[in-house]
């Protein structure tokens, strides 16, 4: 229905998962990937998402384009980081054991490589989770999960509306396009890019009068039927809560109390096996 | 009288912005069960009055007012727009903006959501309102999925949750097809009798609203309410056109051939109404009157598709085959107006699309005076053909007038003088030279309508295809924008109008082209096709009520009863 979200209906447990409980996982496996570099922990992640995300029933293929994209973003982040700062390894782990000289100071070191390493492992570990929550997550639910964990419902109905009109603004900006095109407006590559920036702006000027027309339509609508009267509300799309729902969010919570007791064990947030 | 759901007394209502008072002493009394049509042109302050009922007014749009209203007994100014909503459910005009959720289901159970009712019951209650308003079997369906009337259903759906007590609809037939608007109307009166609510419906295509029947017409003009009638006595008078209301057109037939419609019987509704041999009789003297005109005949060829085919880019990816356009073939002569009609999503404005090149069609043939524009590219067929669409507010994209209509011939970089002396030229020609150096945003409706087309005829196009142009106006906005497009065909333009007005077609249209399921079912004068009971089947059309009338009168051509009325219409009209 709306790409952003590309949801994929399967019938797997992890689409029955609450939307609440899968953003809070979501979040929580986040956080934990996030705060260690403990590699223990960084490879185990990688194998619970991948079992994950086969139960899903997601395919490969179903989310190729998004796989492919993040990984050229892992592999641009590493030659970045390589590049800016090659020694950065030997800084974190106070060692330095040369496995040969490119040139000048880009030298590679066992413990850069295992900086790198730390880094693709969190990328592993995380890309399937976020993943899975794209394509089990039914838009409609998401406003209802935001709203299960704190965000005041006007907001979480704001993400909702959003979602909801969308394609209709896509299609609108589209339809003026086309008009203003008939009326010799350039907007193919021929035209030079500040003329085009120039004449984009033609468009957005009938786009904005036309969704101020529309928000004060929705906002009459939204309060003709009862939109904040009170301080809660419930949601229709909210699903039930299950035990499964409750294992998920203990198997979150445990992994962010592992990396942090990790974090605590190690002395910091790199695991250093280079000092044994 | 007894005391009403509703009352007005004494009220009367100045928005802030505003000088004078739109309502002025407005006393009207409704009754519980009763079902009213208030009627009037734009401005008269049926919207406003509409707004007063259901709590916008003074929650949303803030201004001074006097005197009182009464709901249930209760002054409306000591309730809360919530306490409101619970006696009123309103129905907004715009079936799209107002779908607020993601999907149908969620829609309807939006105001439930909001009062925090739980499950079973928000489940349930959702499933039993879907199926009173049909929509039952869409429960999933995002609002793309969904056409026109099935998006009203669904707002309908929404505001009955709430076990209202009135209904209140503000223009429920301004987007939607003829058929659809049929059974809005039907549905509407199904929900009125099995729900035994009050119902008040404010609209200004009165024929349409009158397919079932109403307790009482309450006509407003100028803030105020000038006749709260029964229809049977409204309709025999003649109070509705000089207000500016289109009446229906068998009762303007009637009032033709010279028929005292105060000895009718049952006048408010074609199908009931009873006629006397005496009256039947006039009808068909008034019908034999000579009154033709001799038709122009068109005959040369400005545009033509040849087996024109054409599929969505999104029904291609899917293979599903579905073609928006299927082998048409149509001619558009030169200086005719010629009418495209037939339900949404028939392939209408596909066509115009594939014609002003914004979508390339993949089999066929286009020619534009006999050479073929298929290769051509947007820019290039847009000096020989102009689209307008609906709204004029997707096409404004500068701040003062003059710009507006100077910007196509700035992209075509001529020169400042040329360009000056251009847009003055039509700024004269659309009636706009007054206005030209004010800002748009200062125009109405009707005036934007007009620099829109103001906009592309400066580029001296000599095919102009406008999309619903009359759309959501009343009638004497209706007559003027028709007008001023009939002047422009003395100008040597040729017009096509894409509409769903059946009465606009049978008016102003030399000819009409049906579509239905992406084909063109019919090609005929309109008088024709609005009397072919298989092509308005087939197209969602709607007879119209001079074919009832003929009928009814013993007369058995139909279609030359129709043009007969056109043309006493059109001698009146030229007379005056």
């Amino acid at each position: 229905m709306i790409n952003i979200f590309n949801y994929i209906e399967r019938n797997s447990p992890i689409h029955k998962l609450t939307g609440a409980t899968k953003l809070i996982v979501m979040l929580l496996w986040s956080l934990g990937a996030m705060v260690t570099y403990d590699t223990r922990i960084l490879a185990i992640m990688p194998i619970i998402s991948f079992f994950l995300f086969a139960i899903s029933k997601i395919r490969l293929k179903d989310v190729s384009f998004m796989i492919g994209f993040t990984l050229i973003f892992m592999l641009l982040n590493n030659i970045l980081i390589f590049l800016f700062s090659p020694t950065h390894g030997v800084s974190i782990y106070g060692s330095s054991h040369e496995v040969f000289s490119i040139l000048g100071p880009y030298v590679i070191t066992w413990e850069q490589l295992f900086y790198h390493l730390n880094l693709v492992l969190k990328y592993l570990s995380t890309i399937p989770i976020v993943l899975l929550f794209i394509c089990t997550t039914h838009p409609s639910e998401f406003a209802a999960s935001l709203n299960k964990i704190g965000v005041p419902y006007s907001i979480a109905y704001a993400v909702s509306l959003s979602l909801r009109y969308i394609p209709d603004i896509q299609r609108e900006y589209h339809d003026i396009a086309q008009a203003q095109q008939a009326r010799g407006l350039e907007m193919s590559k021929k035209a030079p890019f500040f003329k085009r920036l120039k004449n984009g702006a033609a468009i957005l000027m009938p786009l904005i009068m036309l969704s101020i027309d529309k928000i004060e339509v929705i906002s009459n609508a939204m309060e003709l039927r009862s939109f904040g009267q009170n301080k809660k509300r419930t949601w229709y799309t909210e699903g039930r809560f299950t035990k499964w729902d409750i294992v998920a969010i203990t198997l979150g919570l445990a992994l962010v109390v592992a990396s942090f007791v990790m974090n605590y064990v190690n002395g910091g947030r790199f695991w250093n096996p280079f000092i044994r | 009288m007894s005391q009403g759901i509703l009352q007005f007394v004494n009220f009367s209502f100045k928005y802030n912005a505003q000088a004078e008072p739109t309502l002025k002493n407005i006393n009207l009394n409704i009754n519980k069960g009763e079902k009213i049509l208030i009627a009037g042109p734009s401005g008269s302050g049926k919207s406003t009055l509409s707004n007063c009922v259901n709590g916008l007014i003074p929650f949303s749009y803030k201004g001074e007012s006097k005197g009182q209203i009464l709901l249930d007994g209760k002054p409306t100014d000591k309730l809360s727009i919530f306490e409101i909503s619970k006696y009123v459910g309103t129905v907004l005009q715009d079936t799209d903006s107002q779908f607020i959720g993601l999907t149908v289901a969620e829609d309807i159970a939006f105001s439930l959501e909001n009062q925090c009712v739980e499950e079973p019951e928000l489940h349930n209650r959702v499933k039993e309102v879907a199926e009173l308003v049909n929509i039952g079997t869409h429960l999933k369906s995002a609002p793309s999925e969904l056409s026109g009337g099935q998006k009203q259903r669904v707002t309908l759906g929404g505001v009955l949750v709430d076990n209202v007590d009135i209904l209140l609809f503000d223009e429920p037939l301004a987007n939607l097809d003829p058929e659809t608007g049929k059974k809005a109307i039907e549905l509407i009166d199904k929900i009125h009798k099995k729900l035994g609510l009050t119902i008040i419906i404010i609209e200004h295509r009165l024929e349409d609203v009158l397919w079932r029947s109403v307790d009482r017409i309450v006509l407003m003009n100028d803030g105020e309410i000038i006749r709260d009638e029964e229809p049977d006595k409204l309709l025999a008078k003649n109070i509705l056109s000089e207000r500016g209301i289109r009446e229906p057109l068998y009762i303007t037939a009637l009032k033709y051939a010279g028929v005292d419609l105060n000895e009718v019987r049952d006048v408010a509704s074609v199908e009931n109404i009873q006629l006397s041999e005496d009256a039947k009789a006039k009808v068909r003297t008034w019908f034999n009157l000579d009154v033709k005109k001799d038709k122009p005949v068109y005959e040369e060829t400005l545009l033509e598709a040849v087996d024109l085919d054409f599929t969505y880019e999104s029904s291609r990816r899917e293979d599903v085959g579905h073609h928006a356009l299927d082998k048409i073939n149509l001619k558009v002569k030169k200086g005719e107006l010629l009418a495209i009609v037939g339900k949404n999503g028939a392939g209408k404005s596909t066509f115009s699309k594939v014609v002003c090149g914004f979508e390339n069609h993949q089999r066929g043939q286009i020619f534009f005076k006999g050479e073929d524009i298929s290769s051509l590219s947007i820019k290039e067929r847009a000096e020989s053909i102009g689209y307008i669409m609906q709204n004029p507010n997707q096409m404004i994209s500068q701040t003062m007038i003059f710009d507006e209509v100077a910007l196509g011939l700035r992209n075509l970089k001529l020169s400042e003088e040329e360009i000056k002396e251009r847009v003055n030229e039509t700024l004269k020609i659309c009636g706009l030279w007054a206005f030209r150096s004010w800002p748009i945003s200062a125009l109405s409706f009707g005036q934007k309508k007009r620099v829109t087309i103001a906009s592309i005829l400066v580029m001296e196009p000599e095919l102009i295809i406008l999309d619903e142009p009359t759309a959501g106006q009343d009638y004497k906005h209706y007559t003027d924008i028709m007008n001023f497009l009939k002047g422009l065909i003395k100008k040597d333009i040729t017009i096509v109008i894409i509409t769903h007005d059946m009465h606009l077609m049978l008016e102003y249209a030399d000819r009409a082209v049906v579509f239905a399921d992406s084909k063109v079912i019919a090609d005929d004068k309109p008088s024709k096709i609005l009397t072919d009971e298989d092509i308005i089947k087939k197209a969602s059309l709607k007879e119209t009520s001079l074919y009832d009338l003929s009928l009814k009168c013993g007369i058995q051509e139909g279609s030359a009863f129709v043009d007969h009325f056109i043309d006493y219409e059109r001698r009146i009209l030229e007379n005056d």
